[in-house]
């Protein structure tokens, strides 16, 4: 039976500052809204793309999408940033109304957006659960019966009456979900909570959602975490630019995000009157190629990566090394790796060099690269900064845990127990 | 599950009349989790506590006593005029705290709006029953001052039957408070102005009614002009069923009935107009 039917829906948004002007947008509006012209301001349409500024003042944050899910089923809808996900959710939640098209919802729909919606730092443990529990549509007398369960699911039974202003952020959240997870809605929206909390916490919330949808339940789950996607969801779509552009099994969506995703930012290349670098040298083009068994251009914990640079040298009879920087995303050097020694004597001209860092060494996370050309394994002649941009993904088999491994690293190191 | 299952259908605009009253009932216990919250909330962490419900009124009344009644002396028809301040005072205060406090009911929420759905009028709903409470305080704390007044003989009390319309009374200004202030919370949240216009403008419409004043002491167009103004017969009416002064006004109820019936229903209906799309332009 199907629990969500989403018809042809649309969003529009309204861009930059609203107020000014809005008056006179509105009065303008109306004024050939009563003599039947079509509206001034609807005709700008642009898709949701944020790459690119947009010239009008309105955009479409989604745009005809159509789909239905099944009772029981749980539906990841995954998507860059931007892609239109929230406004998704923030529709199927009521928060927003659409601006075209039509949803029918059989059951009631909870939604996590973000937990602990409505606590009040002044409150208790105790207040705020009856307060977020009737603010996400329970009655005084379900909590009342549910109280024990959450209070014991949360793991914050001793500080149940002290004020959560002074709780840990992970307490906080720990008691907010609880609240959430303890709605028993036909319909449970879920929007990366997985993010937060510890191993422990997270083993819960997946259960919980287990739970539900084996208790005949439908979940919707939003999330960043491939992983969790996978192993969580019976069938996912793909959002980029408010459009739909993937559904179907999970690894099969999640294969077309990772191959669509960034791959812009892979390389670069540069005519030799623009390019960066100075009178010793300059940069040709650095480009970044993901090396698989499975061919696939996709870049996980599990692909070689392939760096190629090109570089003009305009010094005679160089002797010459490149040194290259890796840097996680926070700005800490991970590695600093340098050409063949002895080095070699370069001529002026074009020249190239070639780094393979080798799969399952970088942990997932963005990265980026930045080299310079030394001279006399001394002396820098030129620092390209940030060069390279990529982000390495999650992939990953036989564990039922889906949070991010600590550490920049995640080295392939012989590590067994005798069994 | 105790709600029985339901199909709802989520389109671009709901009908200018389907404002789902009936969800609210729903929603009874979040109302009154709401007003405790306020409660709470407000005084937790400061001394006095509720005590502020009375040094505010109190103290205020005093300054009005000295520039008002012994500076300017404008009469108060008999009454003791720190016991007339006071009066004035109290009622007033419920209506303007409703107006202001429901007024701002989208930006002071727009975040938790933002993030869960539920009918939205139980928020200023739960500010005019938070009022109440003020109220009352403050109700006692005017009884014992009348019984103190008339016990020392400065003052002579002569209580009407009227009183029993008290509640009735204060129904009607939370109603009215209600109805402006979700009028203005619904157009703030589209332009902005209107909050600055408020807070000034409420202060402005305390000297437009005869709170320190008794419209008695008005003549001519004043006097014309104060009629319109649906509080007016709320203030006076009040005073005669305390103090036995002014006289009772029936027709100025019925008048401040029908104002306050008009104003809810108007702000009822802009209010869910907004509440379905404010989300993009707060």
């Amino acid at each position: 039976m199907e629990v969500i039917k989403v018809e042809h829906l649309s969003k529009q948004y309204r861009l930059g500052q609203v107020g000014t002007g809005s008056l006179i947008q509105d009065v303008n509006r109306w004024w050939y809204k009563i003599r039947g012209k079509a509206d001034p301001y609807e005709v700008i349409i642009e898709t949701n793309d944020r790459t690119t500024k947009g010239k009008g003042d309105f955009v479409w944050a989604l745009e005809d999408i159509n789909f239905a899910v099944n009772q029981g089923e749980v539906l990841g809808i995954i998507g860059r940033n931007g892609a239109g996900k929230s406004s998704l959710l923030k529709i199927l939640s009521k928060v927003t109304s659409p601006t075209k098209g039509r949803i029918t919802l059989n059951g009631r729909v909870a939604s996590l957006l973000e937990v602990g919606t409505g606590f009040n730092p002044e409150l208790t443990g105790r207040e705020n659960i009856y307060l977020n529990g009737a603010i996400l549509g329970m009655t005084k007398k379900e909590i009342a019966r549910k109280f024990d369960e959450i209070v014991s699911f949360s793991g914050v039974e001793k500080y149940i009456d002290t004020p959560v202003k002074r709780y840990s952020s992970g307490m906080y959240v720990r008691l907010a979900f609880a609240v959430a997870a303890h709605l028993e809605p036909e319909i449970l929206i879920v929007d990366e909570v997985l993010a937060v909390g510890d191993v422990d916490f997270q083993k819960k919330c997946i259960g919980k959602m287990k739970d539900v949808a084996s208790a005949g339940r439908t979940v919707l789950f939003v999330s960043h975490n491939m992983e969790a996607v996978k192993n969580l969801c019976s069938r996912a779509l793909l959002l980029e630019h408010g459009t739909i552009v993937s559904e179907g099994s999970p690894s099969h969506v999640i294969e077309t995000y990772l191959n669509n995703r960034n791959k812009a930012d892979w390389g670069r290349s540069y005519e030799e009157h623009e390019a960066p670098g100075n009178e010793f040298t300059r940069l040709k083009s650095i480009a970044l190629k993901p090396i698989r068994e499975d061919g696939k251009p996709m870049i996980t914990v599990k692909s070689s990566l392939e760096i190629n640079i090109s570089f003009w040298n305009y010094v005679e009879d160089l002797v010459a090394n490149l040194s290259l920087h890796l840097f996680a995303a926070t700005g800490e050097c991970v590695f600093n790796v340098i050409t063949q020694l002895p080095p070699p004597t370069l001529g002026v001209g074009l020249h190239h060099a070639r780094c393979v860092i080798p799969k399952e060494l970088l942990n997932t996370g963005v990265f980026y690269v930045s080299f310079m050309l030394v001279q006399d394994t001394a002396k820098p002649l030129f620092n390209f900064d940030e060069v390279l941009t990529f982000e390495v993904e999650e992939e990953r088999e036989n564990t039922n845990w889906h949070g991010k491994f600590p550490g920049f690293v995640r080295p392939n190191i012989d590590f067994k127990i005798n069994a | 599950m105790e709600s029985l299952r339901k199909v709802e259908v989520i389109t671009p605009k709901r009908g200018m009349f389907d404002v789902r009253l009936h969800e609210l009932w729903g929603y009874r216990d979040l109302i009154l989790l709401f007003v405790r919250r306020d409660f709470v909330a407000q005084y937790k962490q400061t001394i006095l506590g509720p005590l502020w419900f009375i040094i505010q009124p109190v103290l205020t009344s005093f300054m009005f006593y000295v520039v008002f009644g012994m500076i300017a002396s404008i009469p108060t028809q008999g009454v003791h005029q720190f016991l007339f301040y006071f009066t004035g005072l109290t009622i007033w205060g419920y209506f303007s705290e409703c107006f202001t406090k429901t007024s701002g009911t989208f930006i002071a929420n727009s975040n938790l709006f933002g993030k869960v759905y539920f009918p939205r009028l139980t928020v200023p709903i739960s500010i005019v029953i938070s009022g109440l409470f003020k109220l009352l305080i403050q109700l006692v704390i005017l009884s014992i001052l009348i019984g103190m007044f008339s016990m020392s003989g400065t003052q002579q009390i002569s209580m009407d039957w009227t009183i029993v319309l008290f509640p009735f009374y204060v129904m009607l200004m939370g109603f009215l408070g209600l109805g402006l202030g979700i009028l203005f919370s619904a157009l703030t949240t589209k332009y902005r102005d209107l909050s600055f216009l408020l807070t000034f403008g409420v202060q402005l419409l305390m000297y437009a009614t005869p709170v320190i004043y008794p419209l008695s002491f008005t003549s001519g167009r004043i006097r014309d002009a104060l009629a319109y103004n649906p509080l007016t017969s709320i203030l006076e009416n009040v005073r005669y069923s305390i103090y036995g002064i002014g006289q009772f006004d029936v027709y100025g109820l019925l008048y401040t009935a029908g104002f306050t019936l008009v104003v809810l229903v108007l702000g009822i209906l802009v209010f869910n107009r907004i509440e379905q799309s404010f989300m993009d332009t707060v």
